[in-house]
């Protein structure tokens, strides 16, 4: 799913406070799942947002509102009435979700209230951690499941590096080796000789060094 | 004698005589002498200087020019090239450039993680890892081929090596990254600095065993040590580092003042331990900001005078 955290209240405050009617707008799907940016956590900025207001003595009406996705068309129409009293929408959906908002309504000003993070795993609640960086062509099946692309800090096809130490990054004492990891994994699969045949060099025409991803399927398009 | 290429590191490995080689950290401005300076204290005593590549991360004058002004000087470098901070088109380039100015040894690397540097918010690049820089260059020199297919006019002749870290994790798989180092292209290497001659000396026999000491000539890497000090942050701070406790000891164990003395005792000793272990072909002596000292470490280790190669 997709990762996101909430940006710090005086940031967002920067963003909004020279409007008048401000909706503070969430996405109830990829984010909430991380206690982020859901409609629930919507509602507490806004009244947090409220407070600031009075402390700071700006005369903003801000409401709050949401729907399940910002990244689809069918989901605006419940909120159609909120967004058009807005004279800015402070999205709280990734970065796809304050996009599409922001492309749908061309006279609203809108804003992101969340920095999108990672694509991620719940590792349990209150921990998510990368795992995929969308490259366009998986090699999970080379690496024996885990991801070298999103999980090795120099992304390495070919790897340890030397830093790796007792199981763990050279960045970080809290960071597992992406090919320790791999390494484990192999042997327990019992296939380590796996580990010596080389990975070519990639084509990273389908990751973001590609330009922009397109993905066409006319046979279910309407 | 079967050489590929008319670098005088080659030559004297495939003579079968110890290599000695150190290196020379570019600095942090433009002013030449700073390599210069440092090259005339070692350059009788080496093969071959190798020029470090934004080290740590840290922002230097460029590996390619610091190795021209070698070139320029008449000494042998070793352009060390990192694949941080170049992608494919940039490295195919340097390489190229490189090849311009005669330079015919490289060593193929990774680099240390941005974060360690003084550029810690910036990109890092991995177009390519270091396995896949070997391929690459052997790739130009064998085939004269770039990437895409094309033809190079006047292929580089470089003599291609790459880092063994005997002692990073998992210690299983060291051997085996050798044997895919050496298929990718290594035909030298440089280990990380040894202090733990034990495992290094497990790691050779493993080497051996395998056979890959006649593959790939092998030379053992050594940092003299200035202060337990030092001995105790490279113990404790270095990823990939492996300093024994003992080695921490000794040099605590003498006044201050004598553990630089000490340090330069320890390297020594282990190089003259070392040059009996089957499969070491030579010494990468990398005496970090110390270089005055490798004259009287190659001496001392019964590796002077340097043969004299055409």
């Amino acid at each position: 799913m997709i990762v996101g955290q909430q940006k710090p209240l005086d940031e967002i405050w920067e963003m909004i406070k020279g409007h008048k009617k401000v909706l503070v707008f969430g996405c109830n799907t990829c984010v909430a799942v991380c206690q982020q940016g859901g409609n629930k956590e919507a509602e507490i900025l806004a009244s947090l947002l409220r407070m600031k207001a009075t402390q700071e003595g700006c005369e903003i009406e801000i409401k709050n509102s949401g729907i399940e996705r910002q990244c689809e068309h069918e989901f605006f129409e419940q909120a159609l009435d909120d967004i058009k009293w807005a004279e800015a929408i402070l999205s709280t959906a990734c970065g796809i979700g304050v996009q599409f908002v922001a492309e749908k309504f061309e006279k609203t000003h809108v804003y992101p209230g969340l920095n999108t993070t990672f694509l991620g795993a719940v590792e349990k609640l209150g921990l998510y951690t990368e795992r995929c960086q969308a490259c366009g062509q998986c090699i999970l099946g080379k690496t024996a499941g885990i991801c070298p692309i999103s999980r090795c800090a120099k992304r390495l096809l070919n790897g340890p590096c030397g830093g790796s130490t007792k199981g763990k990054c050279e960045i970080s004492k809290d960071l597992d080796c992406a090919w320790q990891l791999i390494i484990d994994r192999l042997k327990a699969l019992g296939k380590l000789d796996e580990y010596e045949k080389i990975t070519p060099i990639k084509d990273w025409s389908s990751d973001r060094a590609g330009g922009p991803r397109t993905f066409i399927r006319e046979d279910v398009q309407v | 004698m079967n050489l590929k290429t008319p670098s005088k590191l080659e030559k004297i490995l495939a003579s079968g005589e110890f290599a000695v080689t150190s290196e020379c950290g570019p600095p942090r401005g433009s002013d030449p002498e700073a390599i210069t300076k440092k090259a005339e204290l070692i350059k009788n005593h080496v093969d071959a200087i190798n020029i470090t590549d934004n080290q740590t991360s840290v922002t230097r004058l460029c590996s390619l020019a610091a190795c021209i002004h070698l070139k320029m000087m008449g000494v042998e470098p070793c352009l060390q090239m990192v694949t941080r901070d170049r992608n494919r088109i940039a490295l195919q380039s340097d390489i190229l450039g490189a090849a311009s100015f005669d330079i015919f040894n490289m060593l193929c690397l990774s680099g240390d993680h941005q974060s360690f540097g003084d550029c810690a918010s910036g990109q890092n690049v991995h177009d390519l890892d270091s396995m896949q820089l070997l391929q690459l260059v052997r790739m130009m020199r064998d085939e004269g081929k770039f990437i895409g297919g094309d033809e190079i006019k006047r292929p580089p002749k470089m003599f291609v090596g790459a880092a063994a870290n005997p002692f990073a994790d998992p210690f299983e798989i060291r051997v085996p990254r050798l044997a895919k180092k050496i298929a990718a292209g290594a035909e030298f290497i440089q280990t990380q600095c040894i202090y733990n001659l034990d495992k290094f000396e497990e790691w050779m026999k493993l080497v051996v065993d395998r056979g890959l000491h006649e593959k790939v000539y092998i030379l053992a890497g050594l940092t003299p040590m200035k202060s337990a000090g030092m001995a105790r942050y490279m113990k404790n701070r270095v990823p990939g580092m492996d300093v024994p406790e003992e080695v921490v000891k000794r040099l605590a164990g003498v006044p201050k003042e004598k553990q630089a003395e000490e340090g330069i005792k320890i390297c020594i000793e282990s190089i003259l331990r070392l040059k009996e272990v089957k499969g070491v072909k030579g010494f990468h002596i990398m005496a970090i900001e110390w270089e005055q000292k490798v004259p009287e470490i190659v001496e001392e280790a019964g590796l002077y005078p340097r043969p004299k190669i055409d």
